[in-house]
């Protein structure tokens, strides 16, 4: 699912993105009168395979290390760059798309290719099939951060055309007992929606591990549940609720390491009896109801202001 | 220290989010109980352990976790792979059982999550 869209996306990128926009600029460029002696220091040094020979500014060829091994298996005299360069020289124009650039070297198999000016055929810089990949790569990440940001946005605007007093959000997440494969999915989807909405980072977190801990208290000892989230302008209110079998003994559930859960569960490192001191924690104020055979009820409250209380506190 | 430099120094086969591995490691937080791990990590921080199911990615995400380091040569179960790319948490494996691991890493320079 996720490999498919990623695929797709890079295909888009590769018609979107201009060769110009990713070439390197930096050029490292020689003199078509350098002797080839001295070409081995130049890619050396400058840690390239190759680089484009210019005469002014004019492009007259391309030397690269496959050249020169080539002049040194030969085993001829020094002579200048200008003799064993290759002269027609495969360019691309800046302005040229990626994909026409994936197939130059496809077809061709070369390292490198000279970007010019379309109008004044100026060398602008190369490229270099490394060069598509890490511009994809970051283009991938930009667009990852930005559809992260149009979310956000969104979101503002829409309370800044509400008109009331007071605005409550209430947020419901259903949870499937037992369902390993979807345990914290809840949690995670409400950890997103709360950065959505502009809140503190660290009252987030809060929220997420509170959550996150109760869902997996309900899939681990209850056939299911649903979570609700009131998200007042001051104070997050979370009610967790089930109807599974109950806590016996809430006092002795609260201590930190006491747990009830089978063995499979703590192989999974699950139920080590954590969960409702990690809760405790993270809330500004915790309130835990059970009746034996009928079900439990969490009630959380997490205050918005005071965001000075840690969760390590 | 990025995570990809880690990857390098310690040699580390990463098995998923290979495009995420410039991120700068805070520290380290080794354990093998999920509730320990949210309670005690540290945002950036690099997971060690011996988990190798899916809910690992689930605690990693959701405190903001620069990575997960599966030791003794364990490899995630097919199901922790996929949440691991849609999440984006580098996965990493080793052969070295934990505690080689954490020496390893104090010796690059990440510490634990006392300040």
């Amino acid at each position: 699912m996720v490999s498919d869209y990623r695929i797709s996306k890079v295909q888009e990128l590769i018609y979107e993105i201009g060769v110009g926009e990713i070439m390197q600029t930096d050029l490292v460029t020689v003199d078509p009168r350098t002797p080839m002696s001295q070409l081995r220091a130049i890619l050396r040094e400058k840690r390239i395979s190759g680089t484009p020979v210019v005469d002014g500014d004019k492009l007259v060829g391309i030397i690269s290390i496959e050249d020169f091994i080539r002049w040194l298996a030969d085993r001829e005299e020094d002579c200048q760059i200008a003799e064993k360069m290759s002269k027609n020289v495969c360019t691309i124009y800046a302005d040229e798309p990626l994909t026409q650039a994936v197939n130059i070297f496809q077809r061709f198999g070369y390292g490198r290719l000279a970007v010019v000016n379309r109008e004044d055929k100026k060398l602008l810089g190369i490229i270099t099939k490394g060069d598509i990949v890490r511009g994809l790569l970051k283009k991938l990440e930009i667009d990852h951060v930005a559809e992260e940001e149009v979310y956000r946005h969104r979101v503002k605007h829409f309370f800044d055309d509400i008109l009331a007093d007071k605005v409550v959000l209430l947020f419901q997440y259903d949870v499937v007992g037992h369902d390993f494969a979807r345990a914290g999915e809840g949690a995670s989807r409400l950890k997103a929606t709360l950065r959505r909405l502009g809140l503190a980072p660290q009252i987030v977190r809060r929220v997420a591990i509170a959550t996150y801990e109760a869902e997996m208290n309900v899939v681990i000892y209850t056939d299911g549940g649903k979570m609700r989230v009131r998200v007042e302008p001051h104070e997050i209110f979370l009610v967790v609720k089930d109807s599974g079998p109950g806590i016996p003994d809430i006092e002795k559930a609260m201590q930190p390491g006491y747990s009830t859960a089978p063995e499979w569960v703590r192989e999974l490192g699950f139920g080590a009896g954590m969960g409702l001191c990690n809760i405790s924690r993270c809330a500004t104020k915790m309130d835990l109801k059970s009746t034996v055979g009928k079900g439990t009820q969490l009630n959380i409250r997490i205050s918005i202001d005071n965001e000075a209380k840690s969760e390590n506190s | 220290m990025k995570i990809a430099e880690l990857v390098q120094e310690l040699n580390l086969a990463v098995r998923a989010a290979k495009g995420n591995l410039e991120r700068v490691v805070t520290g380290g937080y080794a354990s093998d109980l999920l509730s320990d791990v949210l309670a005690h990590s540290k945002e950036g921080n690099l997971w060690i352990t011996l988990q190798i199911h899916q809910n690992i990615v689930g605690v990693a995400s959701m405190k903001d976790l620069a990575g997960i380091i599966l030791v003794n040569g364990r490899e995630p179960e097919p199901e922790t792979l996929e949440k691991a790319e849609t999440e984006n948490i580098p996965l990493m494996v080793t052969e070295m059982p934990a505690f080689e691991l954490v020496g390893r890493l104090y010796n690059l320079g990440v510490g634990g999550t006392e300040e």
